[in-house]
């Protein structure tokens, strides 16, 4: 069996739709959610490479990398702003953010 | 391939501000704490040169190997977001002052998400609309979690970053699908892609499914409206001011060059999904703030509805329905920044407020900022002869003209029910007992702001056509 464009964009599809379950049913850890949000993006770099090999066109590949720096730069604030939430509630589980409602 | 004169002749509003916000920078790091003060200024008035830039001397063109596009509509919407942002600044710093959190960041944070809302708004690739995106997104997470020792805000910070990068992942899987159907990540392309046929139809659509879905998040539209409430209410009170006027203007502009300008073969596809999200916005935005006690939370509900109407030009997909659309932007952006100039006078004993019920009375105890609120909440309620009433009116017209009989009627509907809200606040202000007191206070910047924003307001029916005649040169832009 030939591997073809559709099963990487089977595979592609399949971590997407992990990252976004996890981001939605996930009811521990704020982590969790983090993890889940770079899955996604690398579900798309899967998707972007896979149709750049396929289509012999490199503009695929040029955005995975943009893809790639972006995500690195948005892991750290996520962080950041986690680390900060976490000095002043000592705590990072989804339950507990929850101080406004409505 | 090499990048002619011309493409930096044409990005040059966007490298002056990048420049100066790179010195400035430079400038804050080095003389620390005490630098806020004059880097809130240099910046306000970075951004004001900025807007000025854009149109003196104007050009026009694509630029950057067709990446970046600079129009009359471009160059209109950031005029607005420029206008919005350099506003904003000068309102926050009564704010942060006194909750200790003024730091020379926050202005240049606020510079750089609207350098990120320029790229955004000149976007003509997939590539550059997602690092523009980004730009003005990663800037916004951080101000929104500013005042980093209050609860509120930190968690604002987070619920915006979670969402918003989910918001993000999905814009970016659509695109990805996009590119790979299209075989292209240029507007030119994938339009080209669709005229011709070329296109693998069925997973053009999903991804556009994907990449709409990403854009409504941004632009705060139902069903992806869930953040707003909360970080609208959590976020300090200037950066919300901020929020909900250039952010918007930015997402809308570049949904508005996404769908009209490479999926613009799709008109029938997605103008569906934009009736429908339009509909829906406008419903949740009048009947959500009904019970609302709390003012900033009412606000992102009022905005959420406005975004129902702004979207309602959209759907129209016709010259009118842009017009529309500018002329609702503009007069939104000057609503919203008097409403909030009002929401951050509202202290008593030095404590921010910020309940509707603490405006008990304000008719006589501060009659002038009473009058002010009045003359938004008529205008937000779309009451003639004020200002909001025009926005509405074309918004409707444009509606019509393209045969959307249903969603205009229920615009309409919508737009009764959330007078409601609106006219609670002058009832409230004005045949309330005071409970005690707002202080009187003298900000300066921030009553001028209001009492400005007031003034257009009440008297913009003598001369609507100005602003309708920039309006219709901006539609022109998309229209040639």
């Amino acid at each position: 069996m030939t591997i073809g464009l559709g099963h990487y964009l089977f595979v592609a599809a399949a971590l997407f739709t992990f990252g976004v379950l996890g981001i939605f049913l996930n009811r521990k850890n704020v982590i969790i959610i983090l993890m889940c949000v770079e899955l996604m993006l690398l579900a798309v770099n899967i998707n972007l490479v896979a149709f750049s090999a396929f289509q012999g066109n490199v503009v695929g590949q040029v955005f995975a990398m943009l893809v790639l720096t972006v995500a690195a730069a948005e892991a750290a604030i996520g962080l950041a702003i986690l680390v900060v939430y976490f000095r002043i509630r000592g705590t990072v589980e989804v339950e507990d953010i929850n101080a406004m409602k409505g | 391939m090499p990048i002619g004169l011309e493409s930096w002749t044409l990005a040059r509003p966007e490298i002056f501000l990048a420049a100066s916000t790179a010195l400035l920078l430079v400038y804050g790091v080095l003389r620390g704490e005490g630098s806020a003060s004059f880097v809130a200024v240099a910046t306000t008035i970075a951004l004001l040169v900025t807007a000025v830039l854009i149109f003196v001397p104007y050009r026009e063109g694509t630029a950057f190997a067709s990446l970046f596009v600079v129009d009359r509509l471009t160059g209109t919407m950031k005029v607005l977001m420029l206008v919005g942002a350099a506003i904003a600044i000068p309102m926050s710093r009564a704010y942060f002052e006194r909750v200790q959190s003024w730091r020379f960041e926050y202005p240049l944070l606020v510079a750089l998400s609207a350098l990120g809302m320029m790229l955004m708004i000149s976007a003509n690739d997939l590539m550059s609309l997602y690092v523009g995106l980004e730009l003005q997104s990663l800037a916004l997470y951080v101000i929104a979690a500013f005042q980093r020792d209050t609860v509120r805000s930190t968690e604002a910070g987070v619920k915006y970053f979670v969402l918003g990068s989910v918001a993000s992942g999905m814009l970016l899987f659509g695109a990805s699908l996009i590119y790979g159907f299209c075989g292209g990540t240029a507007f030119v392309q994938i339009s080209r892609a669709l005229i011709d046929g070329k296109a693998g139809e069925l997973g053009t659509v999903i991804g556009l499914v994907f990449v709409v879905a990403g854009l409504a998040f941004k632009i705060a539209a139902v069903p992806f409206h869930m953040w707003t409430p909360d970080v609208y209410e959590g976020a300090p009170t200037p950066v919300t001011a901020f929020f909900a006027v250039a952010p918007k203007i930015a997402a809308i502009s570049l949904t508005v060059s996404v769908l009209m300008g490479p999926f613009k073969p799709l008109f029938p596809q997605w103008q569906q999904i934009i009736v429908v999200v339009s509909v829906l916005s406008m419903a949740l935005g009048a009947f959500a703030a009904i019970g609302q006690p709390n003012i900033k939370r009412l606000m992102a509900y009022s905005s959420i509805g406005n975004v129902g109407y702004i979207l309602l030009g959209v759907a129209s997909g016709s010259e009118k329905g842009i017009q529309a659309m500018v002329f609702y932007l503009a007069i939104y952006l000057v609503m919203t920044l008097g409403t909030f100039a009002i929401i951050l006078m509202m202290q008593r004993r030095n404590v921010m407020v910020e309940n509707i019920s603490d405006l008990a009375g304000l008719g006589r105890t501060q009659p002038m900022m009473a009058f002010a609120m009045l003359l938004f909440m008529f205008s937000l309620a779309g009451i003639p002869p004020l200002a909001g009433f025009w926005a509405k009116l074309y918004v409707f017209m444009a509606a019509i003209e393209a045969r959307l009989f249903w969603p205009a009627v229920l615009g309409v509907l919508a737009s009764v029910v959330a007078s409601y809200y609106y006219l609670r606040i002058v009832k409230v202000m004005y045949f309330d007992e005071p409970t005690e007191a707002l202080d009187r206070t003298a900000f300066g910047v921030t009553r001028a702001v209001a009492f400005a924003a007031a003034l257009i307001v009440a008297v913009f029916s003598l001369a609507p056509q100005p602003l309708s005649l920039v309006a219709a040169a901006a539609a022109k832009g998309l229209f040639p």
